[in-house]
């Protein structure tokens, strides 16, 4: 697991009946050897906003170590970012972090 | 081909012979088949009718929601191009399937069918604004999902490739991936 990947900056709904759990949702990239890694970057800084040097980084992770924390926070947010990738053709599940 | 560039002002623009048009056409055509919203799910799990649910009332349900299949397609290329949305957690992964992939089904379908809109047969200048690029970017890629899947694509696409005699029937797939490929990258530059 790549914890230092984890991004802080993901909105995540939160309300007194919603607490944020001390063990977040991720979504998680798997390396693929199709995707072309100029487009693997491009997705995440348009999908997330991420600046380019995270996309980037993002991205290298995913390519090296055959996977990366893409995005933290609730679990709804976290399937419906696995939506949105997967109809950018990128591999991508949801996980409860540990 | 004039590989994608921006243009001032916005959008991007590129320039495709008749034959590489026809071939992007056909190649998206079959992907768009494939991803076919109305094709029958070939997984056994429809959305879930228990006994005693009423009938009729469930099978007005399929026909508004779509299969909704909870299992993974058999064909590799589908199940590459509608994955599972969960790892090591099936049931999860089948709840997720049942409630997204109608979608996904969808989204893939229009995008495709955004990419031909802007794709004329015979080819030539194709000018596209950036929601139409996003469109082309998304099935292009699917169709290299697709093929990648096929031709059992690694990391190592150039040595597999350069194993391969010219008259071996795969060669001329490899050279279609690569130049697929070379197409996606100038369009995600010329988007940058």
């Amino acid at each position: 697991m790549v914890v230092s990947a984890a991004p802080a900056e993901v909105e995540v709904p939160r309300s007194a009946d919603n607490p944020v759990s001390d063990k977040p949702w991720v979504t998680i990239v798997w390396n693929d050897p199709v995707n072309l890694m100029s487009y693997v970057t491009y997705v995440f800084q348009h999908v997330f906003g991420y600046p380019k040097k995270k996309a980037t980084k993002l991205m290298l992770d995913v390519h090296h170590k055959g996977k990366a924390v893409v995005a933290a926070g609730a679990r709804e947010s976290m399937e419906r970012n696995v939506e949105i990738l997967h109809g950018y053709g990128l591999w991508a599940t949801v996980k409860q972090d540990k | 081909m004039e590989p994608f560039r921006s243009v001032r002002g916005g959008g991007t623009r590129a320039w495709l012979a008749a034959a590489e048009a026809s071939l992007l056409r056909s190649l998206v055509g079959q992907v768009m088949s494939l991803v076919e919203p109305d094709a029958p799910a070939d997984g056994p799990g429809t959305a879930g009718s228990e006994p005693g649910e009423d009938a009729e009332l469930a099978a007005l349900e399929a026909m508004v929601q779509g299969p909704g299949a909870d299992t993974p397609p058999e064909d590799p290329v589908l199940a590459r191009l509608l994955p599972d949305g969960y790892r090591d957690d099936p049931e999860a992964a089948g709840e997720f399937r049942k409630y997204t992939e109608p979608a996904l089904r969808s989204a893939k379908h229009q995008a495709a069918q955004e990419m031909l809109d802007t794709l004329p047969e015979e080819g030539g200048r194709i000018q596209l604004t950036q929601d139409q690029a996003l469109s082309w970017l998304k099935a292009l890629n699917d169709v290299r999902l697709a093929l990648g899947v096929r031709l059992g694509v690694t990391e190592e696409f150039e040595e597999q490739w350069s194993r391969l005699k010219p008259d071996d029937p795969q060669w001329s797939a490899f050279e279609v991936y690569a130049w697929l490929g070379a197409v996606q990258e100038s369009l995600v530059q010329a988007l940058k």
